[in-house]
């Protein structure tokens, strides 16, 4: 298992184990934070599944795509932590990310 | 004995705008009881990767579900699936159920979507033809897959251009046919229809424009062929993408206004009272089509709609103006589309469509109102700005494309 530490939009913050296989997208609205809408369902074709990501983990991440890296340009709260959930694939290396669910676009 | 419930919110519809009217209205705290009425059997799901990774068999349904199962009873949103609404009694604030039972609501949203359009001609009913809307309808077109070598595709707007993609990509000869003179003619630009035509033909797709069919012809009740123009073309199996029409005919019957769908005001309400819609059946006035009644068939559109709707529920409503946006894959190629292009005076191409990726910018009076991206998501992301910003554009740098779009704001 993968261990996470969530923050949401209200502040409010948990950790949560996951399992391998999945994006983090998909991970964090099976894991209950409505929030993420991801409208396009993962295909990185919008910016509405936006999260920061931090922690030693977060060096560990596959960097962004081109793709990835315009698209966060729509997201007016972009910053150096900035990525768009569908495209990080969980996997142990994760293990200690800490997410927060970026304010609404 | 008929049995009655009552719920402060019944949904009538499971789809997009129905499960983020639910969701939302638990994000937003909403206290009351909540029903969520599906047609289909399966909790609300996903619906464009039918034609595209589900269909492909790059994700499993489970991993389409909106929600996890568990979800719905967790926000205690009561699901009532495998039913459908056939009236609704405005007076008592009642909706009756195809099982005979009734259901009471405070407010009501009708989120029934819309249903696929049927071939009518001769032989449209024969087995092999198939239709993308549900998982029922994916699966049905799955298992008949394996036996099939010629496909046919009737009508090249997104649905059948996805499925089209997909068939070559499991190895099916594929001819697309439509009607008229090219193909995404109701959705985009002439750039955009010469480009998809070229680029599905590149990757082994017969188009066939100007072309309607006359019957699909079989034996054994299987189809083996499509007739159009006078030529037959022999098929193992035909995929139907005609286009859908919204399910208005109950909320007409209890007396709604209704043109091209059900016809909401800025928040969301229907001519009825505590009556709201959202999603492909419900038409609204669009700012971004230049005040003229729309009827958006997307996904995006159905969350924004469910959106305003909940903050009418709320009672903290708020005018509707979200952004019209769509995405469309095909093969390799990523379009992504936003504001409305019809009522254009002007298109501008940035790149060049050999290339398979440029962008079509479509003017009115100056503005942008709509933009297509070909795998080209920085000028979707840029040119998104410059429409909502309505600024009037250089147009003389548009075509530039070396030129971001942000830079092309007009000095006012």
């Amino acid at each position: 298992m993968i261990s996470l530490t969530v923050t949401n939009r209200e502040g409010e913050t948990r950790d949560i184990e996951v399992a391998e296989g999945l994006s983090l997208m998909e991970t964090l609205r099976n894991a209950g934070f409505d929030e993420i809408e991801a409208l396009c369902g993962g295909g990185c074709a919008c910016a509405t599944c936006h999260v920061y990501v931090e922690g030693d983990a977060a060096a560990a991440l596959e960097p962004l795509s081109p793709d990835e890296d315009d698209l966060l340009d729509a997201a007016d709260a972009r910053d150096s932590r900035s990525r768009l959930s569908c495209q990080i694939h969980c996997e142990p290396s994760m293990s200690g990310l800490h997410v927060t669910i970026a304010p609404e676009a | 004995m008929a049995s009655s419930s009552a719920y402060d919110v019944v949904i009538v519809g499971a789809g997009h705008a129905g499960a983020q009217t639910a969701i939302a209205l638990r994000q937003q705290k909403f206290e009351g009881s909540i029903a969520l009425i599906g047609a289909e059997d399966e909790p609300p799901y996903e619906r464009p990767p039918l034609s595209k990774d589900y269909f492909l068999g790059e994700k499993t349904f489970d991993r389409l579900l909106i929600r996890p199962d568990a979800f719905w009873g967790e926000r205690e949103v009561a699901l009532r699936l495998g039913r459908t609404v056939t009236g609704i009694d405005v007076g008592a604030r009642s909706v009756q159920l195809d099982d005979g039972s009734s259901i009471d609501y405070g407010d009501l949203v009708w989120a029934a979507g819309a249903r696929t359009r049927r071939l009518t001609c001769e032989g449209g009913d024969l087995s092999g033809v198939h239709y993308v809307r549900s998982r029922s309808d994916v699966d049905r077109l799955l298992a008949d897959l394996p036996t099939a070598s010629r496909a046919a595709v009737i009508g090249g707007g997104y649905i059948g251009l996805e499925a089209a993609a997909g068939l070559r990509k499991f190895g099916l000869e594929v001819t697309v046919f439509e009607a008229s003179e090219r193909p995404l003619a109701r959705v985009a630009g002439p750039t955009i229809s010469r480009f998809f035509k070229a680029a599905h033909e590149r990757r082994g797709v017969k188009v066939v424009t100007e072309t309607t069919i006359e019957a699909l012809e079989g034996s054994e009740g299987r189809v083996r062929a499509v007739r159009a123009g006078g030529i037959l073309f022999p098929v193992d199996i035909v995929i139907v993408g005609i286009g859908v029409t919204p399910e208005v005919e109950v909320l007409a019957e209890a007396g709604a206004t209704i043109e091209n769908g059900i016809c909401i005001d800025a928040f969301g309400a229907t001519s009825l009272p505590h009556v709201y819609a959202a999603g492909d059946c419900a038409s609204h006035v669009s700012r971004f089509a230049n005040g003229a009644r729309v009827r958006l068939e997307s996904v995006p559109n159905a969350n924004d709609l469910a959106a305003t709707v909940v903050a009418s529920i709320m009672g903290a409503p708020r005018p509707h103006e979200a952004t019209p946006w769509f995405w469309s894959n095909q093969f390799d190629l990523r379009l992504q589309t936003v504001g409305l292009f019809g009522g254009y005076d002007r298109e501008v191409v940035r790149g060049n469509p050999d290339t398979e990726a440029f962008s079509v910018v479509y003017l009115r009076e100056g503005r942008v109102i709509a933009l297509d991206c070909v795998n080209a998501v920085k000028d979707y992301v840029q040119g998104r700005k410059l429409l909502e910003s309505g600024a009037l554009l250089d147009v003389a740098r548009l075509a530039d494309a070396s030129t971001p779009l942000k830079d092309l704001a007009a000095p006012s």
